[in-house]
């Protein structure tokens, strides 16, 4: 079967278009501006729909749609693209979340405004975001993974709260620090594999290199992989930057840019390194259930719901790291779910924040109460996602929680056995913390009466845009949460055969 | 007697035509400089220039067609791919130079027209210096490029501090000039000649006795003073902000490429076998560059203060290869493209930042980082340009720098030895620190607003336009296909 296609570069490559028309955009039309930004975000995302009706479930294991041609010959690095079972899901979100911002921030932008940098930034991550999800070779990937870094800068210092710009350039330096290294892990994998950056060729290569050398690399990767994730205890970015970006740059940050790293240790750090990652896995674990609990008494801790929202994140990333670390198909089919999943759900909880603010001009959980009674819509979509988010069944976030807890039981051949069941005993503890503080942020804001100062503030229930951006995203959370086969039976063919690649070296 | 002894030279006179053009130019803008009496039009003198500068790379272009090496003078001068590309890279630095400083150096009421004989005489230097295969011809186009450049540095003869740039940037360049020298003499002294694949040649085989060791280690001190490395650098920052802004973006990228391209072919063509001598000593300078470049940047105020210190760090990067090019064959040939990769990428990204400090000068009239707070507001094509330039400094992919640092990497872990990983750690963790500055100047240009609360915009003269246009294009082209640059890296690395 031949797969080649010119879709994927078209679903990269769309959005830097869209920012290069919108850069000669007269300044003065700003109708004219969100237009065009609409339409590419939408137009891209039809090619994301294309995909979608177009791939072919039954091999979801191959890559489809691949293009690849000579880029940079002199270090053999070619643009290779393509996307698998894997890839797919997290592209869809990508182009999916990225339209939903377009559309919300229509008459939502924040302070100092200025519709047109603000969309040019927000097209330019889009093309990141979804050129590293498709990218098969380690220096595109590289240099998509990198692309979302100046934007996301600039949207968090420029557009963000009061302490923005220390939290933008926090963020900045910790990701660049990770990167740094991982650029050094790239290149010894290079040197160690055969001379390549291609990911399949790589895979193939990468079990014969001696285990000390994987071993090191590995730690490379992890630096680069487990600080956009970002893991315990590398996390520390992770509030101030989500608490101080405007909104839609958090639920881009929560959606799909922590997904980054993940999907790193799952695309390149594992199957190209098994040996190293078994190595790793216990370290890997324990890293995940610290976070898990770390981050669920963090939240417990806070008095701004964006920034709980924030440490909640740190949380639910514990749980796909914890599925990563069994190196078992089944942890990593949670994994893929859970970061979906918590794309979804997060997001939405950081559309919620934003728009919260945006009426009571505060976070603070001891002024806000009694969302229920002056704008019901809007208390019963937070109640929702704050149920979804702790993992209730029928909703999507249980599928992403409950097997990556589960896989823990029964790790991968060779990890210890009793280690992993503690993990998974202390992660469930996590599940019952974040039912706490869930309900208690729930409890605080929606129920009761409304605080005095607000007693006779106007406020105003989910008006049009807003239902337009979060429609699609709480339809998905119920059909996930109800048919969890949609997305498992696209993802496991490819899982199985990342697995395949890490069970072959177990001892 | 004598006379019928002598032959002479063979001079090959296409492989000159580049020189001569240049030259050509020098003298007729010297001459119409003089007989133009108003003030008003020197400006046709800089025209000039630009048009002979321009003029010389079509010899260079018609050579690269016809690709053979052409070697004159036993051997002393070479026209071989390397030099071809440096020559261009020098002839288009030196065209940017003069559109930068086209308004700058006639608003400021200084002389025209003698400026740019003297940018064009620095240049002829470096185009020289990118085909000396010998030890005179070195020192030679080396005192060629600096002397108009002392005189340049202190352009602004009424201004204390340009004068303090010059009489700083006199001495040490005469005192490393004559370091060097002493390195030569002993070398010579030594092989008995002074073409430098003939000093190879004499060297290989034996053990490298204790004299050469001393006479590498001068040559190489020499240079570092020209390069600004740690702890040679004292001069560079009081000389970059005392000149004149278009000359201090000419010694920050054009002279200190001159010094790396005397570098690159005493290291790889004269010592190819002592690296033992050399690496150890780049690795420390290329080190300590690095380092203490950066960390001094941090705590900078003023913006060409700050790209002076970056601009040592970057001559630090710039050492790595050759810190590592001694480990084995393959590491060598990596490491050739890597700094000749570097070079290039440098100097537009640099030449770039430096266009946008003068443009940015004409409106606040101040160099002080503050004084870009709102540039996002009234300014933003300059803003978005200028942080192409910062951010490509600072290696963020997909602007050019990324692809020099990378290449960077690739040298050291070609070479592989604990200690060029252990510098390649220094490397990764002092383009976290560089980062912190470059971002500075966004953060002020974005996020901050005009100190004044002036937003008029900024009135861009056409030469300077230009001049950003060719940076721009050039960072962001090599940025996302690299590939074209890269193989002309690879070409030049050929240098025999």
């Amino acid at each position: 079967m031949n797969y080649e296609s010119w879709a994927l570069t078209a679903a990269v490559f769309l959005p830097m278009a869209g920012a290069l028309v919108l850069m000669l955009w007269p300044k003065e039309s700003e109708i004219g501006i969100k237009s065009v930004a609409l339409l590419v975000t939408l137009l891209t995302a039809g090619v994301g729909v294309y995909l979608l009706v177009q791939f072919d479930y039954g091999a979801s294991d191959k890559l489809q749609f691949v293009v690849n041609r000579p880029w940079i010959d002199v270090i053999n690095s070619r643009y290779h693209v393509g996307i698998d079972g894997i890839s797919l899901p997290l592209l869809a979100l990508s182009m999916l979340i990225s339209a939903l911002c377009v559309i919300y921030s229509w008459d939502h932008f924040p302070e100092p405004r200025n519709p047109k940098a603000f969309l040019i930034l927000l097209l330019v991550l889009e093309t990141g975001m979804n050129g590293t999800f498709v990218s098969q070779d380690l220096i595109l990937f590289f240099v998509f993974f990198e692309l979302v870094l100046l934007p996301m800068y600039f949207m968090i210092g420029v557009w963000g709260g009061e302490n923005r710009q220390y939290a933008s350039i926090k963020f900045f330096l910790f990701t660049l620090f990770g990167s740094a290294l991982m650029i050094l892990g790239f290149l010894a994998l290079y040197f160690k594999a055969g001379q390549t950056f291609d990911i399949p060729e790589l895979i193939n290569n990468g079990s014969a290199i001696a285990r000390g050398t994987q071993l090191l690399i590995f730690g490379g990767l992890f630096m680069g992989f487990a600080i956009k994730v970002p893991m315990f205890p590398f996390h520390t970015w992770l509030p101030d930057a989500h608490t101080e970006a405007p909104t839609v740059g958090s639920v881009i940050l929560a959606a799909i840019l922590l997904k980054l790293g993940t999907y790193g240790f799952i695309r390149i750090a594992l199957p190209i390194l098994p040996e190293a990652a078994h190595a790793w896995a216990p370290w890997i674990g324990l890293l995940s259930v610290i976070g898990i609990i770390y981050g669920a008494l963090g939240c417990l801790a806070q008095t701004d719901l964006k920034r709980l929202i924030a440490f909640s994140s740190v949380a639910h990333m514990g749980f796909v790291m914890l599925g990563i670390s069994t190196l078992t198909s089944y942890g990593i089919n949670a994994a893929v779910f859970g970061m979906v999943a918590h794309g979804l759900i997060t997001g939405m909880l950081f559309f919620l924040a934003g728009s919260i603010h945006e009426r009571f001009h505060t976070r603070e959980l001891s002024r806000l109460g009694g969302l229920l009674v002056q704008a019901p819509k809007l208390g019963w979509i937070l109640g929702f996602c704050a149920m979804a988010s702790l993992g209730l069944p029928g909703l999507a976030g249980f599928w992403g929680e409950f097997p990556a807890i589960l896989s823990a039981y029964n790790p991968a051949h060779g990890l210890s056995l009793p280690m992993f069941r503690t993990f998974m005993v202390i992660a469930s503890i996590g599940t019952v913390l974040a039912a706490g503080y869930l309900l208690w942020m729930f409890q605080r804001t929606a129920f009761g009466t409304p605080k005095e100062e607000f007693a006779n503030a106007h406020i105003h229930d989910v008006h049009g845009p807003e239902w337009l951006a979060w429609a699609p995203m709480l339809a998905l959370i119920v059909a996930l949460g109800v048919a969890p086969g949609l997305l498992f039976n696209v993802t496991d063919s490819a899982v199985q055969s990342v697995s395949a690649a890490l069970a072959a070296v177990a001892h | 007697m004598l006379l019928a002894v002598f032959r002479a030279p063979y001079i090959d006179y296409h492989a000159l035509a580049p020189e001569i053009v240049l030259t050509s130019t020098i003298i007729v803008i010297l001459l119409v400089d003089l007989l133009i009496a108003r003030e008003d039009q020197k400006v046709l003198v800089t025209n000039l220039a630009g048009i002979g500068v321009l003029a010389s790379l079509v010899p260079i272009l018609t050579l690269a067609v016809d690709g053979t090496d052409r070697s004159m003078f036993g051997g002393a001068y070479v026209v071989d791919n390397f030099s071809l590309l440096l020559k261009a890279l020098f002839f288009v630095v030196g065209y940017v130079v003069l559109l930068m400083s086209t308004r700058y150096i006639e608003e400021g009421d200084y002389y025209e027209g003698e400026f740019a004989f003297l940018v064009l005489s620095s240049l002829l230097g470096m185009v020289v210096m990118s085909s000396a295969r010998d030890l005179i011809s070195i020192f030679v186009a080396l005192e060629l490029l600096s002397l108009p450049a002392y005189m340049l540095a202190g352009w602004r003869k009424r201004d204390l501090r340009s004068n303090e740039a010059a009489l700083k940037y006199y001495l040490l360049g005469v005192l490393s000039s004559a370091v060097m020298l002493y390195g030569m003499s002993l070398i010579f002294g030594v092989t008995g000649t002074t073409v430098l694949p003939e000093i190879a040649g004499k060297l290989a085989g034996a053990e490298t006795a204790p004299v050469v060791t001393v006479g590498i280690f001068f040559i190489i001190v020499g240079f570092a003073f020209k390069v600004s490395a740690v702890p040679f650098h004292f001069w560079a920052p009081d000389t970059y902000e005392g000149a004149p802004t278009p000359v201090t973006a000419f010694l920050s990228v054009a002279s200190k490429t001159g010094g790396f391209v005397a570098l690159f072919q005493l290291v790889f063509i004269a010592f190819p076998g002592q690296s033992a001598v050399w690496g150890p000593l780049f690795w420390v300078l290329a080190a300590l560059s690095m380092t203490v470049g950066n960390l001094i940047a941090l705590r900078q105020t003023n913006i060409v203060r700050m790209l002076a210190y970056s601009s040592i760090a970057q001559a630090g990067y710039i050492m790595v290869p050759f810190a590592v090019a001694g480990a084995n064959a393959r590491a060598l040939d990596t490491a050739k493209t890597a700094s000749i990769v570097y070079l290039l990428i440098y100097a537009a990204m640099n030449l770039g930042a430096f266009a946008v400090v003068i443009a940015v000068a004409r409106k606040t009239r101040s160099g002080e980082i503050s004084s870009y707070g709102g540039l996002m507001s009234y300014a933003p094509g300059l803003c978005v340009l200028m942080t192409f330039f910062v951010f490509s400094l600072a290696g963020i992919p997909p602007l050019g720098g990324w692809f020099a640092k990378f290449y960077i990497f690739l040298a050291v872990l070609r070479a592989g030895t604990p200690s060029a990983v252990v510098l390649g750690v220094i490397t990764a963790v002092n383009s976290v620190i560089a980062l912190f500055y470059y971002a500075g100047i966004a953060r002020e240009m974005w996020m901050s607003p005009a100190p004044d609360g002036d937003v008029s915009p900024i009135r861009i003269p056409a030469p300077l336009a230009a001049a950003l246009g060719i940076c721009a294009v050039s960072v962001v082209a090599i940025g996302v296909y690299p590939q074209v640059f890269a193989r002309l890296g690879d070409l030049a690395s050929l240098a025999r």
